[in-house]
């Protein structure tokens, strides 16, 4: 599992190694990255060393993005359930300490929101959000959910606590594609500052949960940290590690990664750590370089001009139109989100922008007859 | 050039082409209609089976052009086999790319299940057109189980590296009794023509003219090669049988 892997990696020699870098190093590694690239070829790549080859990191992303995507870019729209949670992450808007309206959206609201997504976008891939609250929406209620959203989306990915194989490898025989889970923080002594409490302050669990997706034939796996947490080069290296890991040791799968920046939630917890949008940018040319066919996922958090910016260099799955509070399409007035978007353009206008820039939009590119 | 006989249908262009990577529905028609191909190959998980006016189909939905679905996305014979048989009855053609991929990274095709996928879609009375690695004796196999042609890469799809596997196309085309359809890795004009002038029926191109900068320009391009490189391999041909049937020996003259 890979948490026995994480085991032999040291946090403060990885930071000394990654801040070690040097531009030959960063020159080795572009040089290199037609092939593959080893972990410690993305290390230099995100060390401050790579700072001035940006230019040429992009041209090269962009290069490889298209030779394996082409020019498109996947649209994806995510539903959250829930926002009902038994754990306490001191930086998420849902935290049980919160006193927030808590909602679980019953069948009726589920398939009311659905008709709303389907009005503003003819998004097929769809992203189920949902608290920890093993009790009253746990696996049968998310099983329930996809039952529901299947004949209306082909291609249906889940963002909920860990699970164990079993529970993936029933989900996925009711017709799951995806599953997205952040580990938030591969730094496993900090981690418990951030997750004091509940199912998520169990450091090992989560992180071998990915494991676990590997082992139940999960399609897609969704993996990434969150920025503003520990100190974010060497979080970033720890993904590449796990991503490299997971394509291992589950040949079969594919993997996507996403690495969102903390923006103000209700908790008032202030970042411990700002990216800005050069090192954001770097972050993602890094892993394009590193890994050809990955998918690189920004969603709303992020705003419309930067979003209209990154559309050739790398990135290839975007969602719009996002609500981040359950029932937010149709059902309840805005309660809490659990992050604010950043960019609220509508689907239609996303796409626009994007043609505009000489790519494709697409909707769709999963069958539920190929699984 | 020869027409090319393939399944039940005779095809005036040997340059089939796929719809995928395209940045619009609009450029991938143009560049279509640039490349005179009549067999296109369009991927399931793209298309919306159920909508009539779906914008991908729309787009390549002329007289002259007859349509491929691929099962590019599935894992293994039974999911290619299902998949292939909700197509037949949605899109209306038995025709099948038979693509099984289970390595997301390098989208190489795994042998084993296509073959059996294979063997069962022509029981089924599919026209299955498989795509393989350039395994010589993989390709007899599908021969023997009744594919219409046998579809070995070039190098690994969309990396345009060319004919990286041409020593074993070369034993592939010498030894098949039916169509060798070059597919997957062919990045440009001159890769086409080599392929057609090694002896391939028929060459497939996506990528390289997808994601050129100017896909109208480079699928002619592609058009033009492989007329070519097919030219020069008849001609070849042509040179061949007249040396066989030659009524005076070069030699005789010394008897």
């Amino acid at each position: 599992m890979f948490s026995d892997e994480l085991e032999k990696i040291s946090w403060d020699e990885t930071t000394r190694s990654i801040m070690s870098k040097t531009a030959a190093d960063v020159q080795r590694a572009l040089d290199k990255s037609r092939e593959q690239l080893s972990v410690d070829d993305f290390m230099a790549l995100i060390s401050p060393a790579a700072e001035p080859f940006l230019e040429q990191m992009a041209q090269l992303s962009r290069e490889y993005t298209q030779m394996r995507f082409g020019k498109t870019i996947s649209m994806y729209v995510p539903l959250y359930l829930t926002n009902s949670c038994t754990n306490s992450c001191i930086y998420c808007g849902f935290q049980k300490n919160n006193p927030i309206k808590r909602i679980i959206l019953k069948d009726d609201d589920i398939i009311n929101e659905l008709k709303a997504i389907k009005k503003i976008g003819p998004f097929q891939n769809i992203l189920l959000v949902t608290g920890e609250n093993p009790v009253a929406a746990g696996v049968e209620y998310i099983e329930n959910a996809l039952k529901l959203v299947q004949p209306m989306y082909n291609n249906l990915s889940i963002e909920v606590m860990p699970l164990k194989a079993e529970e993936y490898k029933r989900l996925t025989d009711a017709g799951l594609y995806g599953v997205v889970c952040f580990q938030e923080t591969y730094n496993k002594e900090r981690y418990k500052v951030y997750h004091p409490a509940g199912q998520k302050s169990k450091f090992d669990w989560r992180v071998n949960g990915f494991d676990r997706m590997g082992q139940a034939g999960v399609h897609k796996v969704g993996m990434g940290v969150l920025i503003g947490l520990e100190d974010w080069r060497t979080d970033i290296t720890m993904l590449a590690y796990h991503l490299r890991y997971m394509q291992r040791n589950y040949w079969q799968t594919r993997y996507s990664v996403n690495f969102p920046r903390m923006r103000p939630s209700e908790g008032h917890f202030q970042p411990n750590v700002i990216m800005n949008d050069k090192e954001y940018v770097q972050v993602m040319l890094a892993f394009r370089l590193f890994d050809h066919d990955v998918d690189i996922s920004v969603s709303t958090r992020e705003n419309k001009e930067f979003r209209n910016n990154i559309i050739q260099l790398g990135v290839t799955s975007m969602s719009a139109g996002s609500k981040t509070d359950p029932g937010g399409y149709a059902t309840f007035k805005q309660e809490l989100e659990q992050f604010s978007v950043s960019d609220e353009r509508t689907p239609q206008q996303v796409q626009d922008d994007i043609r505009q820039f000489g790519y494709e939009v697409v909707w769709k590119d999963w069958d539920v007859v190929l699984q | 050039m020869e027409n090319l006989i393939l399944g039940d249908k005779i095809f005036t262009s040997r340059l089939f082409t796929g719809t995928g990577k395209f940045s619009s529905n609009e450029l991938m028609q143009a560049a279509i209609a640039a490349s005179g191909s009549e067999l296109v190959t369009v991927a399931l998980k793209r298309v919306d089976m159920d909508d009539k006016n779906d914008q991908m189909l729309n787009h390549i939905a002329l007289p002259h052009i007859h349509l491929l679905p691929n099962t590019s996305g599935v894992r293994n014979a039974k999911e290619a086999i299902f998949a292939a048989q909700l197509a037949r009855e949605a899109l209306e053609t038995n025709w099948l790319k038979l693509e099984i991929h289970p390595d997301p990274r390098y989208l190489l095709p795994d042998g084993e299940e296509t073959l059996r996928a294979a063997e069962e879609l022509v029981k089924l009375g599919f026209i299955v057109l498989p795509y393989v690695q350039a395994d010589p004796i993989l390709c007899k196999k599908l021969e023997e189980v009744g594919t219409a042609a046998v579809m070995p890469l070039g190098s690994p799809i969309g990396s345009n590296n060319g004919l990286r596997t041409k020593d074993f196309l070369r034993i592939i085309i010498e030894q098949s009794n039916i169509p060798v359809v070059v597919d997957a890795g062919i990045g440009a004009p001159s890769h086409a023509a080599e392929a057609m002038e090694m002896g391939a029926a028929a060459v497939l191109v996506n990528t390289a003219i997808a994601v050129s900068a100017n896909p109208v320009l480079m699928a002619e391009a592609f058009k033009l090669a492989v007329h070519a490189g097919r030219m020069a391999y008849e001609a070849r041909l042509a040179e061949q049988s007249m040396g066989a049937h030659a009524s005076s020996p070069l030699t005789s003259f010394l008897m």
